[in-house]
């Protein structure tokens, strides 16, 4: 029977009984991180249990780490204990691990794939809800909870509902303005938050396959802001090419041998979906996020929206408790609202190609006075990567930070955060009230829209930087 | 996990949708390392609100959170549970959870109560217009309750989270009975091992 890539995944990692519903799976690699492991160690350690498959484990610091010069001493001892609790905990059970200053730290959705250790067809976890970021690379990857992550580790496998399938299919090119960010604005805007709750989303089409690798990566990123767990693109050349000399790939002919299996990972031609949702690239255009979730999407040429624009009461009820939080007038032309700091970072916009089209808008053009702008690398790779290419000097001589690698300002658990009342275009995926810290107001954007603003010191296209 | 079968308890309506994992425990509570003291942290952007619900005296020590839709989306942090739990919720009903979040709960053991929207606005409605009312959440009959009322609505939950709720089970030792199945499935697997991807000092080898 024809199958979609999902279910070819899922067919390949169930260990024993029937394949559909609910099903032991195993697992082929574990990402993890400081802030949803500790928890799980001590589990194990209190029930006298190890860590089945060290070797498909891996550890970073990310969503703590300072991203001040490394230097710095870390000044915030709760923080400092949960990195110290990070590595002691894989020396413990022999995992490997990227601490703070490690040339392959980063954050774990950027280093995965950059260490070429993400691949087609398989079962990927980490206790963080963006890990759908390796689909990208047309594996089934998802986020789980503390509990799972002790599952996991002590099994090497967990047990899962079989989810329902959903194509989102983008047909045609999209403009030149339009980045992956924008698309899975418009994709997270056109489900909502929920839309996407209980299925496992393949984004298929002409403008997804044009996409390189980074930009499925961004893609995939976000599905879990329209309620999936999990989303993929399947594998192709632009998918074998990028993983090609990447460290956790094999050399030379072995290497052509696993492109062979992976290219098996697509879904045949007449596959079925439960649900199919179609967009058409050339109406894209570039947008920024007005709410307080992701859904809550708008045209950068557009308006703030009103209440009144929605038929139902309770959304109603929802638009005027987002407009109070973020302190916006229904109407408001989006170009004309000031921001008081630009984040570029993120696992979803933090990668080099995102610095380098960030740097492109950025480039001989003074950050406006006022504006905090920081740029902070998703990986020491990123960051070294970008360093030879002289993009640190760009966004410097522009009058941006240039910071070290981590989640950062995503959702401030370092002292990166916005202030009270604070207005910032970020790269990030979630608007959510206080993500960035309390009281803090987020717009996302794409990396070009966010050089722009920073520059302008409010929304704009980059056309507008260079006017 | 300790087995759940019925909870009594007054409830407590949230009257909002959209309750993401980030307000129900801000990130600058992850810190952590421990399981437990995360109910201080719980909705803490809110709770300095004097007019915010779960400030308000009569719902004081309420067990059962009565939320709206797609509570609990969002972020896979399962401290959100934790904090629930430890602030002594038992149960959230709302209309829809986040998936992260509604499997967290099952480990461990807070009851997740999915009813029909205009379902929800009426218990809402009933614990608002009297907060001493006792809501009764039965694991085992998959019902909820408000006897005084006479309302009675039925829920749905998978038979393995079901089960787990009611038994108590932990995953991991349901799971390890099946480490047979799970060595022989390694046997065959094509998982790349990272053993030879990094030495000791997480250093890439050479190609
Ligand atoms: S960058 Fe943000 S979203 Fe990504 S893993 Fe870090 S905290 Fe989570």
């Amino acid at each position: 029977m024809a199958r979609t890539l999902y279910e070819k995944i899922w067919d390949d990692h169930v260990i024993e009984g029937p394949k559909d519903e609910s099903a032991l799976l195993y697992i082929d690699l574990h990402l993890v991180h400081e802030v949803t492991s500790p928890q799980a160690f001590d589990g194990l350690r209190l029930n006298g249990r190890t860590v089945r498959r060290p070797d498909l484990t891996l550890a970073t610091a990310d969503h703590n780490v300072p991203t001040d010069p490394l230097s710095t001493p870390i000044t915030d001892p709760i923080s400092r204990r949960q990195l110290e609790a990070l590595d002691e905990n894989c020396r413990e059970f022999g995992i490997t691990v990227f601490p703070r200053g490690h040339e392959n730290q980063g954050i774990v959705h950027v280093i995965g794939p950059e260490l070429g250790v993400s691949q087609p067809g398989m079962t990927i976890v980490c206790g963080d809800s963006h890990t759908a970021t390796h689909g990208a690379l047309g594996s089934l990857a998802f986020g789980i909870g503390t509990s799972e992550v002790e599952h996991v580790l002590a099994t090497q496998t967990l047990p899962q509902q079989k989810a329902k399938t959903m194509a989102v299919v983008v047909n045609g090119t999209a403009p030149s303005n339009v980045s992956a960010k924008d698309i899975v604005l418009a994709i997270v805007g056109r489900l909502g938050t929920g839309g996407g709750a209980g299925y496992v989303i393949e984004y298929r089409g002409e403008a997804i396959r044009n996409l390189t690798l980074e930009g499925r990566m961004t893609l995939c990123n976000m599905s879990i802001e329209a309620g999936a767990r999990a989303g993929l693109v399947a594998v192709d050349e632009t998918t074998i090419e990028y993983l090609r000399g990447r460290p956790g790939v094999p050399a030379g002919d072995a290497f052509e041998e696993a492109a062979a299996r992976w290219r098996t990972f697509v879904s045949d031609d007449d596959a079925h979906f439960d649900e199919t949702i179609t967009l058409d690239a050339s109406d894209l255009v570039p947008y920024v996020t007005w709410g307080t979730n992701p859904a809550q999407v708008v045209a950068l040429n557009g308006v703030v929206p009103s209440p009144d624009d929605s038929v139902s009461s309770d959304e109603r009820d929802t638009i005027s408790r987002a407009l109070e939080y973020m302190d916006l007038t229904p109407g408001t032309p989006l170009r004309d609202i000031p921001v008081d700091v630009v984040f570029i970072g993120s696992c979803t916009n933090s990668r080099i190609e995102d610095l380098r089209a960030a740097a492109a808008v950025a480039a001989g053009s003074k950050v406006s006075a006022g504006v905090r702008a920081l740029v902070v690398p998703g990986s020491r790779r990123v960051k070294n990567q970008a360093e030879l290419e002289g993009l640190d000097r760009v966004f410097i001589e522009a009058g941006f930070e240039w910071r070290e690698p981590g989640c950062s300002m995503c959702l401030g658990m370092n002292p990166d955060i916005l202030t009270p009342g604070q207005r910032c275009a970020s790269t990030s995926n979630r608007n959510f009230e206080g993500r960035q810290g309390r009281g803090g107001r987020t717009h996302l954007v794409s990396p070009v829209v966010a050089a722009a603003t920073a520059i302008m010191g409010r929304f704009a296209s980059p056309e507008e930087v260079s006017a | 996990m300790k087995p759940v079968r019925v909870l009594e308890g007054r409830a407590v309506p949230l009257e909002r949708s959209d309750v993401d994992t980030d307000q129900i425990i801000p990130s600058e509570w992850l810190k952590r390392v421990e399981r437990t003291g995360f109910g201080r942290g719980l909705f803490s952007e809110w709770r300095d609100d004097t007019t915010f619900v779960l400030n308000q005296p009569e719902y004081a020590g309420a067990t059962i959170l009565v939320a709206g839709a797609r509570f609990g989306t969002g972020s896979s942090r399962e401290h959100a549970v934790w904090a629930l739990m430890d602030y002594g919720f038992g149960a959230v009903v709302a209309s829809s959870f986040g998936d992260i979040f509604r499997n967290n709960s099952s480990k461990q053991g807070l009851v997740t109560v999915q009813l029909s929207a205009s379902d929800l606005d009426e218990l809402s409605t009933l614990v608002k217009d009297n907060p001493a009312l006792l809501v009764v959440v039965d694991v085992e009959k998959l019902v909820v309750e408000v006897p005084e009322a006479g309302w009675r609505r039925a829920f749905v939950l998978d038979s393995m989270t079901q089960e787990r709720l009611l038994e108590g089970w932990d995953d991991i030792g349901i799971s390890l009975r099946r480490v047979d199945a799970i060595s022989q499935y390694e046997a065959t697997s094509h998982a790349p091992s990272l053993e030879h991807v990094f030495d000791a000092e997480g250093h890439a080898h050479s190609l």
